[in-house]
């Protein structure tokens, strides 16, 4: 990107090109950071992270309801869902619209094996993100060999059939869902952060959950990485970006894909574990298909592909809403009109992964683009040809 | 369990045609787009929302409180499905207008278009429930936005099969229902539009190189999937006379699966998905209880889609591309 | 064309700025918090809070009870007490997760006194163990899902009778008062129609009544396989358990097919909204069983007139569905802090103590948080209108 272009069309536009500007040099300068600068910088994140339910960050950040509580449930919980998806939708190419089902059989998982076989948290934790990467690939089998929308609206029917059965099944509950879920075993006289024991398990304090929730998201995001890295996340790209060209140079795209899922199913279902754990009682209606469509934004808005532009996305579309708690009944309208307004201001998300934007500025955006689009005066194809 | 299935076989036939037939229409919009655009048009649950709140304007700006006979139905009924049409096709240009072309310029992936019409999807419900309801319709308490439609079509038994009446609103439903499909038919195969449109859906670029004006295709393709939404919501709402601003989201779904089930990007396909998937669903519940439905209707889709990937008729009347 | 995209986006981001500026007033508008309003009789004011859907899908359930309640703390405020009551609103939208914010938030932040709510048993479930830790009372005006009081709870509590109370009064109506012995019953699948008809079914059968099921889903609008099995089973009498929006569409499509058995259902449909969705002409006759007594238009009890006169009043509206059960839940506080109860526990001590007539009921609570009255009153829509046929155990059809 050269001078020009920086400075080209309205001050929207150029507004918008500066950003991605800033965002290249720094993430340049970030690539060529040396190796301890680095993990100063991931030690204050997780810092950061430790220090966030403090009071006085919460009476800015929500006014209006409980910050250490929606740390933990929307945004954290959130976070992580949409770390999850990501490795379905913006690492492996996969249209997912039913993830949440991975997020309903984690949290079944540890109520029933918590309540009826009074099995502990940590088991239920190692047995449900077995459940869940085997329901993942249960869900696979079948479906991936469709491509691209087919795929989409099966696992939008494989989300709705999880919590209909689920609602249907007396068994498990039925409507009612299941209460008395069992806490995570607690510690006693462990360290104390702000007044709160990190290791004690309690109903009323939400932090040593969110402490909780930090762990498993560190040691998530640390593995979610090193695939990215390695030869898996290699094919993943191959299979998003051409799925039969990956299959010609002999990437065995079914396997991949498969893993991709499951993969992704852990991590939903990890997290449905630890909500379930906190939450005492589940029911069916806490997985509706409005969630999945909500991670699914998350992961869009922030940047399809781009680990740390997902965290950002899943954060505000957790936080938005409860942070205009103010405005009552029409900030769902208004994080409605937000969201189009985004996606027409930034379409390649907030913090778009490099390859995304290289492809958004061939015109082939990605995972496809819209039809009928024929590169015309407008468009912005001129930009890479005159460069 | 059988005898329930022989007992209950011809009023199921009968239910699951007419709303088979209403699912049909509003998949006419997702096929279409489809076509097109290779979009899934997830806000089109919308347009049918709107399109009962248009029909819905018509009988509560009269004033309407009884039955009508002769003339005064026939008018009411046609101005019920074009105040529908109006609304929905409304709404579908405005939404390719205002959430969708400014992405397709700036050549941005399908999943951001999907994003932006799930958040136009809660934008228009939320605009419903909040501001066009209350004031419009004079439904100031917030939260009872349910609203009924007085019945002004007496619901008169035309003929029976096997002793099970068959009601005229329920052949008004699929008679209108196949009529607009035929009148789309001829559209999209004999006129110049329809040329356009399916030049577009088979090859953009040859399409603009050819003379055809992409943008004018592409809002032509909203408007009659809008249209046909519209028509779909006036017959739903003379049939089963209430609507709400939440109403969308399930025929949203179904209709998606229609045309999936159909195959996608095939007008023919949308009414075959339409119809098979209403059947369905209605046979299904004899079976398995009434609260099994959506559990069977995605089962099918599943099943069929393992054995017939691009649906029962396939995605070739506009010549799929890969 | 670019130009013009940018406009839009400019007024949309002048749009968010407003609202962002709009929200920072609403902030500082709850930036001023009385501190201590628990420390006792020294505060002016204490922060009572309602909780429940207030936006969402299931707000049409929801806006009465809180109406109600809020009227009643009105009238309270109005007669310029020794300790005024602050009314604070809490907005769950339904998910019981987000409660449970909303719940940590009231007790840390707002240090409310008392609870009214929360509204669902969903919510129920999450939020009363938090404010069982907290020790902070809470008056449900619309949970009445039976495992709820199964928790040992101290300080919850609710202001009408559970699913396993209503169930069977209704069912000994239907097999009694109404003379069916061929009942279908259908549920809503939901936490509340569930349970309900899960009850009607067994008492039912106790009773020697045969029974056919089938379950229905609220959100859908055709019911029309459920439809076809209520004309092929030939009853003499439908039950539906679940809440008046899906009721109505469900009743004016029987009436459709012509199907002529009488209509039964639970407290969820006790509401014009119900005549309104089935249409006047189908819902005739229909009858609604309800552990509650309402203010129907022929009502001669004095009290329950003047709620429903003051309520018409307040909100321009009948008061519908849960709405006086709201106003006692209100009051059940409001008589705490007349006697000089303001710290939450105190509070709590006192509702184990109270028994006045509220306008739904005779207001006392059991141990576990229920109340004492039992009675199911079955009311019938006639001519249009909602009236009471009297109570379950001793009304007939004439």
């Amino acid at each position: 990107m050269n001078q020009k272009t920086l400075q080209r069309g309205n001050p929207v536009s150029r507004f918008r090109n500066q950003l991605g500007h800033f965002g290249d040099v720094m993430h340049d300068r970030w690539m060529n950071a040396p190796g301890w600068q680095r993990w100063i910088v991931y030690i204050a994140l997780i810092v950061a992270a430790l220090l966030l339910p403090s009071e006085s960050i919460g009476s800015f950040m929500s006014p209006d309801t409980d910050w250490a509580s929606i740390l933990f449930f929307p945004i954290g919980t959130f976070v992580l869902l949409a770390i999850g998806l990501n490795v379905v939708v913006g690492q492996a190419g996969l249209l997912d619209l039913g993830f949440v089902a991975f997020y309903a059989v984690g949290g079944y998982a540890m109520a029933l094996l918590g309540t009826r076989m009074g099995w502990n948290f940590w088991l239920i934790m190692i047995v449900g993100i077995g459940i869940c990467a085997l329901s993942g690939i249960i869900l696979g089998a079948p479906t991936l060999r469709l491509r691209g929308d087919y795929l989409a609206i099966v696992t939008l029917g494989f989300g709705e059939i999880i919590r209909i059965t689920a609602r249907n099944t007396d068994e498990i509950g039925g409507p009612n869902g299941i209460r008395g879920i069992p806490h995570p075993p607690s510690i006693e006289g462990g360290p104390v952060i702000g007044d709160i024991e990190i290791f004690k398990y309690g109903v009323l304090y939400p932090q040593p959950y969110y402490y909780l929730l930090v762990a498993l998201a560190v040691i998530v995001i640390i593995l979610v990485k090193r695939w990215e890295k390695s030869r898996v996340g290699r094919s993943w790209a191959a299979i998003r970006e051409d799925e039969d060209a990956a299959e010609v140079m002999g990437v065995p795209t079914f396997r991949f894909k498969m893993l991709a899922f499951a993969i992704g199913a852990s991590i939903g279902g990890a997290m449905g574990v630890l909500w379930a754990a906190k939450s005492i009682s589940i029911n069916p209606n806490d997985f509706q298909f409005m969630l999945s469509a909500t991670i699914l934004a998350a992961v869009v808005m922030g940047g399809a592909g781009n680990l740390p532009g997902v965290i950002l996305g899943a954060f505000l579309v957790a936080w938005l809403p409860e942070r205009f708690r103010g405005l009552q009944e029409y900030r769902m309208l208004i994080f409605g009109a937000v969201l189009v307004a985004l996606m027409i201001f930034r379409p390649e998300g907030l913090l778009p992964s490099r390859q995304r934007k290289a492809e958004l500025k061939e015109g082939s955006g990605g995972m496809g683009t819209l039809g009928a689009e024929v590169p015309g005066p407008e468009s912005r194809g001129e930009e890479v040809a005159s460069k | 369990m059988f005898n329930d299935f022989i007992n209950q076989f011809w009023p199921s036939t009968i239910d699951g045609l007419s709303f088979g037939a209403i699912y049909a229409l509003i998949a006419l919009g997702y096929t279409m787009v489809y076509g097109v655009l290779r979009l899934i048009n997830f806000a089109h649950s919308e347009v049918f929302m709107i399109g009962t709140f248009g029909a819905m304007f018509v009988p509560f700006a009269i004033g309407v409180d009884s039955a009508l006979t002769g003339l005064a139905l026939v008018g009411m009924i046609v101005l019920m499905i074009l105040a529908g049409m109006l609304a929905s096709a409304g709404t579908a240009v405005a939404l390719e207008r205002i959430a969708y072309r400014p992405l397709r310029k700036r050549g941005a992936s399908r999943l951001a278009a999907l994003i932006s019409a799930i958040g136009a999807s809660i934008f228009l419900q939320e605009l419903f429930a909040l501001v066009v309801i209350p004031n419009v319709f004079d439904r100031p308490e917030r939260g009872r936005i349910q609203m009924g439609l007085p019945q002004f079509m007496e619901r008169t038994e035309l003929f029976s099969i096997a002793g099970h009446p068959v009601r005229a609103d329920q052949v008004l439903v699929i008679v209108a229902a196949l009529g607009m499909m035929v009148v789309l038919d001829r559209l999209v195969n004999r006129t110049k539009i329809g040329r356009g449109i399916r030049a577009t859906a088979q090859n953009p670029e040859a399409a603009v190189l050819m003379g055809v004006d992409i943008d004018k295709i592409i809002r032509m393709t909203f408007l009659l999937g809008g249209a046909m939404a519209g028509v779909a919501s006036a017959l739903y709402l003379i049939s089963y006379e209430n609507t709400n601003y939440y109403i969308g989201f399930l025929f949203g779904i179904k209709a998606f699966t229609a045309a999936v089930l159909g195959g996608i990007g095939n007008l023919r396909g949308a009414l075959v998905g339409g119809v098979v998937l209403g059947l369905v669903e209605n046979y299904g519940a004899i079976f398995f209880g009434s609260d099994w439905k959506h559990v069977i209707s995605f089962t099918i889709l599943v099943l069929v889609l393992m054995f017939r990937p691009t649906g029962i008729l396939g995605e070739s009347l506009q010549q799929a591309r890969a | 064309m670019r130009p013009k995209t940018a406009r839009l986006g400019g007024v949309l981001a002048a749009g968010v700025a407003l609202s962002l500026a709009l929200a920072a007033c609403g902030g500082d508008d709850t930036g001023t918090k009385t501190e201590g309003g628990s420390t006792g009789a020294a505060a002016k004011s204490v922060k009572i809070g309602f909780m429940g859907d207030l936006t969402g899908k299931d707000a049409g359930i929801v806006i009465p009870p809180r109406n109600g309640a809020k009227l009643a703390i009105d009238e309270y405020n109005k007669t310029n007490p020794a300790v005024k009551i602050e009314f604070v609103e809490y907005d769950t939208q339904g998910d019981p997760s987000k409660a449970v914010g909303l719940a940590q938030q009231a007790i840390k932040d707002d240090k409310i006194v008392a609870l009214v709510g929360p509204a669902f048993s969903g919510e129920s479930a999450q939020v009363a163990p938090v404010l069982e830790e907290a020790k902070i009372p809470s008056v449900s005006a619309s949970a009445t899902n039976v495992k709820l009081a199964e928790n040992g709870w101290k300080f919850w509590h609710r202001v009408l009778p559970n699913d396993g109370v209503q169930g069977p009064g209704i069912a000994d109506f239907i097999v009694d008062g109404a003379a069916a012995k061929n009942v279908f019953v259908i549920d809503d699948k939901s936490e509340y129609g569930k349970p309900l008809a899960d009850a009607v079914r067994a008492q039912l059968k106790t009773k020697g009544a045969t029974v056919t099921d089938d379950s229905l889903d609220p959100t859908e609008s055709d019911f029309s396989s459920v439809v076809n099995k209520v004309a092929a089973a030939k009853p003499e009498a439908v039950f539906f358990g679940g809440y008046y929006s899906a009721g109505g569409n469900l009743l004016k499509q029987l009436r459709d097919k012509g199907v002529t058995a009488k209509f039964v259902s639970g407290d969820g449909s006790l509401d014009n909204g119900l005549i309104e969705g089935a249409g006047a002409q189908n819902a005739e006759g229909a009858l609604v069983g309800c552990p509650c007594y309402i203010a129907t238009p022929d009502v001669t009890d004095a009290k329950v007139k003047g709620f429903a006169d003051a309520y018409r009043a307040a909100y321009k509206a009948e008061p519908a569905i849960y709405a006086s059960e709201g106003y006692d839940a209100a009051t059940v506080f409001i008589e705490a802090l007349k006697a000089g109860k303001t710290a939450a526990e105190d509070i709590n001590q006192f509702i184990s103590t109270v028994d006045f007539a509220g306008v739904s009921k005779q207001v006392k609570f059991q141990p576990n948080g229920e109340v004492e009255a039992k009675d199911i009153y079955i009311y019938q829509v006639k001519g249009g209108k909602i009236t009471l046929l009297g109570k379950a155990a001793e009304a007939k059809l004439g």
